[in-house]
């Protein structure tokens, strides 16, 4: 593909570029092996989803036009997380619906967007995979990733190419773990009951190792999953898929 | 001083940002009531003859109703009488004073003591006709009239509905237009009796903690005896 | 009904400590999803029903008032009345009239969310009226003294036991050792004491679930048969129903109610369904002298056109409370009002105010779940943002918590500082965390570390570690 090979926007995502970066390497690995050419624009931070999801329109546009500026003239925009990818690509058309200029562009980066297990499987058709990785795993589908974005299957596909990976589906895959983003803040209850039965049910799948393709979620069941002390792990499905599982798993310490 | 209506339909006008429809504007829902068409109807009910009466009867078994089919009327007394017996009923029937009731030989079966006419306290067993029996779901339509007295339908414990192959419609679709053919004459929309009711199965509750329990407030059983109208 | 709302964190609270809820939700969770599951996968066409659903509707509401008129037009030749109410108050009084006129001292019910939503049996009451709910979870609630804990189940929250001892207490005049310990028991109690109620009723009222423009019928579903026993048995039937109700055709009706059982309990359809249309008629030997229907239009004629538009096509089946992640956790109560679950958080801000359902709005995770099994496909999530925004614009959101938000947009505009200042933070936070991978406790996030750990972020950011690489090679 030398010559052509598409231009890829990497969007980070907040939660990986504070919380785990190696999440953020691993997306640019799986890029580049399906010979994409990779920038990580500098002028990102957040894609606003906090400000939007609390009512805060006017920052919530402000950083969107930071964004859509930043990411102008890239093939293709690709966000290891269905939540970030879904507010570019749903949401910030509607952010600005009255105002046709910045509608366009809006939608033209929305066009653009994807997230990153669909964008492998669905716009690249990536089928091989090097990978290896020897557990059971499980996989819980992330809100805005399933339903405003519809990833399902995408990630199944890709793990079916990396060796040793034995999925076992947990039947909550599709319910939501309570995070919610500020949800988990402001009713922290309520949703830390939400994620106790998603502990439950992940545990009842009999897996090793829980994967997913939102950070938020997954720094959510993983701190639930360890304070009951369970023995299950919880990793980006990006770290696997590109064989980076070396370091310790979310939440797990080096000693 | 303003009415309550012209307060609310000004409110819609305004939020929809109009006047009343123009007549022009007004053709469009106008035909939509006058010319009453189907919308997407399932496929489920597009069967016929015997596939029909089949869909029927699996669906009405489906919710607990109870389902024979005879050869012809004469059979029916039989029929309930067995039905009565075999699970311990009264044989005092109150049955709707509907002349296709009354062609029943009831006398037939001496322990059956059938009176026609609305319903009284007491009556425990209720027999009415049906206008049309509905296979997409096994549902019964009855309508009400001075043939059939609506509370017939829901105070005795036990319902029995007669009904003949040939009411048997594949969908709800089909059932409305046999209604609106059956309809008087009159003023449009007139086809429409007081009452008409949609049954399907027995009377039941699951309101304590989600238990299914039969025998809410209408009927405790449902038995539909279908006569077969179309030959053999 | 007084609203609760505003302390819905402390009414959650309770909920998630009382263990007979708890049992409840969690049958709840097992039950209706997986039946509606299975209806719809019986039925190859249903989301083509949910798209000509959604269109019959979208032509109601762009033609409410044609609609509603041919339906007035339509009962006043059968004979009956309409009577347009623009408020609860209105709505109430018109009720309370009919019922004086027809000299009534006990009236039947059966179960009609617009009733909850005016209240109406209480103005009856405190007008010397005794109304009384027919609908079984409806009737133990009432005897209760308890609001609905779910739109079409309202009585969910309630154990067996909680019902027997009720029972007890509220129904005088029976032996006391009576057997009450089976679900049967107690249903066959209520159905006595009912069936008498029935009789002696001067007025029965029942909500509807559509009106038919068409022939001015008014579409009535029930499981048990309460509704027909209400409104036949009396010499007045009075119907309230919201002006939104509205349907053109019998066969538009029909593949409304083709989705609703479906979505509501998983059933095929509901065992009653009935089309009343006026009152007795010549040779009739039973139904109503009286027919009235009270139109209650409160607030929902300014909602076309406008953020909440799509909300009026609800039909009220309660799919987005058994689906709800949150509903299912804390149940109908803590919501506080009339309303519960995610239909809840949208209508009630508009009913009976932003400062007083606040919470509601924001007590969502925006999953998305509810919007996928509307029926009507009413993008509920949208119209909970709707009201975050408006809260934020009239700012009724608590100040820490705005604060916060603004400090977080305030650095996510502007990228170096942001850089700055997080990547100090994360290595901080790195080398603290590194051995254990989790906090247990952490400042400020008191919330989070309640319930889990906090994992710690791996050290330096993404973006820093970018950089240096960047700079590394040529
Ligand atoms: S919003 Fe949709 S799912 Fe919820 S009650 Fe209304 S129609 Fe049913």
């Amino acid at each position: 593909m030398a010559g052509q090979s598409p231009h890829v926007g990497l969007f980070v995502t907040c939660l990986v570029d504070l919380m785990r970066p190696s999440v953020g390497f691993a997306a640019v690995k799986l890029l580049q092996a399906a010979g994409c050419a990779v920038t990580v624009p500098a002028a990102q931070t957040c894609c606003g989803q906090p400000a939007y999801n609390s009512g805060d329109d006017e920052d919530a546009r402000a950083i969107a036009r930071r964004v859509i500026a930043a990411f102008e003239g890239f093939d293709y925009v690709v966000a290891p997380s269905g939540s970030c990818a879904g507010t570019i690509k749903v949401h910030y058309p509607r952010l600005f619906a009255g105002d046709t200029d910045m509608a366009k562009r809006a939608e033209d980066l929305a066009r653009r967007t994807h997230e990153l297990t669909s964008f492998l499987n669905d716009v690249l058709q990536v089928t091989d995979s090097k990978a290896e990785y020897r557990a059971k795993v499980t996989y819980h589908d992330t809100c805005s990733g399933l339903r405003e974005l519809a990833v399902k299957t995408a990630p199944r596909a890709l793990l079916g190419g990396v060796k040793g990976v034995e999925l076992a589906e947990s039947g909550g895959a599709e319910t939501c773990c309570g995070f919610g983003g500020t949800f988990c803040v402001k009713y922290p209850d309520i949703s830390g009951h939400m994620v106790d039965a998603k502990a439950d049910d992940v545990i009842a799948s009999g897996a090793d190792v829980l994967l997913g393709g939102d950070l938020g979620c997954l720094l959510n069941i993983a701190g639930r999953l360890k304070r009951r002390g369970a023995a299950v792990g919880v990793r980006h499905v990006a770290e696997v898929l590109a064989g980076m599982t070396g370091g310790p798993a979310i939440g797990e310490g080096e000693g | 001083m303003t009415t309550g209506r012209e307060t609310i339909l000004g409110n819609i006008r305004k939020s929809l940002n109009r006047g009343p429809l123009s007549a022009e504007r007004a053709a469009g829902p106008e035909h939509r009531l006058k010319a009453a068409k189907p919308n997407l109807v399932p496929a489920r009910g597009a069967v016929e003859g015997a596939e029909r009466v089949a869909l029927f009867i699996a669906e009405a078994e489906k919710v607990d109703t109870t389902v024979s089919r005879v050869a012809a009327a004469a059979e029916v007394p039989g029929v309930v009488a067995a039905y009565l017996a075999a699970h311990d009923l009264p044989t005092a029937l109150k049955a709707a004073p509907d002349p296709a009731l009354a062609d029943i030989p009831w006398s037939r079966q001496s322990t059956l003591a059938v009176r026609q006419g609305g319903p009284e306290g007491g009556d425990e067993v209720g027999v009415t006709g049906a206008l049309a029996g509905i296979a997409e779901t096994g549902t019964l339509m009855l309508v009400s009239g001075p043939h059939s007295p609506t509370t017939l339908n829901f105070l005795p414990d036990t319902h029995i509905a007669v009904l003949t192959t040939g009411a048997i419609d594949g969908t709800y679709e089909e059932a409305w237009a046999r209604l609106r053919a059956a309809g008087s004459e009159g003023p449009e929309g007139a086809f429409m009796p007081r009452t008409v009711n949609l049954i399907t199965g027995p009377s039941r509750t699951a309101d304590i903690e989600q238990t299914l329990l039969l025998g809410a407030h209408g009927p405790r059983r449902l038995l539909i005896v279908i006569i077969d109208d179309q030959g053999p | 009904m007084e609203s609760t709302s505003r302390t819905f964190e402390d009414n959650a609270r309770k909920a998630l400590i009382d263990a007979d809820l708890r049992r409840a939700l969690t049958k709840l969770g097992h039950g209706f999803p997986v039946k509606r599951r299975m209806a719809v996968e019986r039925l190859p066409e249903f989301e083509g029903l949910r798209d000509a659903a959604r269109a019959i509707k979208e032509d109601v509401l762009e033609n409410l008032d044609f609609y509603l008129e041919r339906f007035e037009e339509r009962v006043v030749e059968q004979g009956g009345q309409v009577h347009w109410c623009v408020d609860a108050a209105e709505a109430n009084q018109a009720v309370l009239a009919i019922c004086q006129e027809a000299g009534a001292r006990t009236v039947t019910k059966s179960k009609s969310m617009i009733g909850e939503e005016i209240a109406i049996n209480e103005h009856l009451e405190a007008n010397g009226i005794t109304p009384v709910e027919t609908d079984l979870g409806e009737y133990i609630i009432q005897l209760r003294g308890e609001p609905p804990s779910h739109i079409i189940a309202p009585a969910i929250h309630l154990s067996m036991d909680q019902v027997t001892e009720t029972f007890r207490q509220c129904h005088d005049g029976l032996a006391a050792d009576r057997e009450l310990s089976e679900p049967r028991d107690l249903l066959e109690e209520a159905r006595a004491i009912l069936r008498q109620k029935f009789l002696a009723a001067d007025v029965g009222i029942t909500g509807a679930n559509m009106l038919i423009a068409e022939t001015g019928s008014v579409a009535v579903v029930t499981n048990e048969g309460n509704a027909d026993l209400t409104m036949t048995l009396p010499r007045v039937h009075v119907v309230i129903a919201s002006l939104e109700k509205v349907v053109p055709t019998l066969e538009d009706a029909t593949t409304i109610l083709r989705v609703l059982a479906r979505s509501a309990t998983g059933q095929e359809t509901s065992v009653y369904t009935t089309f009343a249309s006026g009152p007795r008629r010549p040779g009739d030997s039973d139904g109503p002298e009286e027919f009235h229907v009270v139109l209650l239009d409160n607030g929902r004629g300014a909602m076309l056109g406008g953020d909440f538009h799509d909300v009026l096509r609800c039909i009220r089946c309660g799919a987005c409370l058994n689906h709800c992640p949150v509903y299912g956790t804390i149940g109908g109560h803590a919501y506080g009002w009339v309303y519960s679950g995610p239909i809840g958080a949208v209508l009630s801000p508009g009913l009976i105010g932003l400062e007083e359902a606040g919470h509601l709005p924001n007590a969502s995770t925006l999953c998305g779940k509810c919007e996928e099994v509307c029926p009507m496909r009413i993008p509920l999530p949208k119209m909970l943002r709707h009201w975050r925004t408006r809260q934020f614009d009239r700012d009724l959101v608590p100040p820490a918590s705005r604060a916060a938000l603004k400090g977080w947009a305030f650095l996510a505009k502007r990228p170096a500082l942001y850089r700055a200042a997080t990547g100090l933070a994360m290595r901080l936070l790195g080398a603290l965390g590194r051995r254990r991978g989790a906090f247990r406790r952490m400042p400020l996030a008191g919330g989070w570390t309640a319930a889990r750990d906090l994992p710690a972020p791996e050290g330096a950011t993404f973006m820093a570690q970018w950089s240096r690489r960047k700079g590394a090679r040529p």
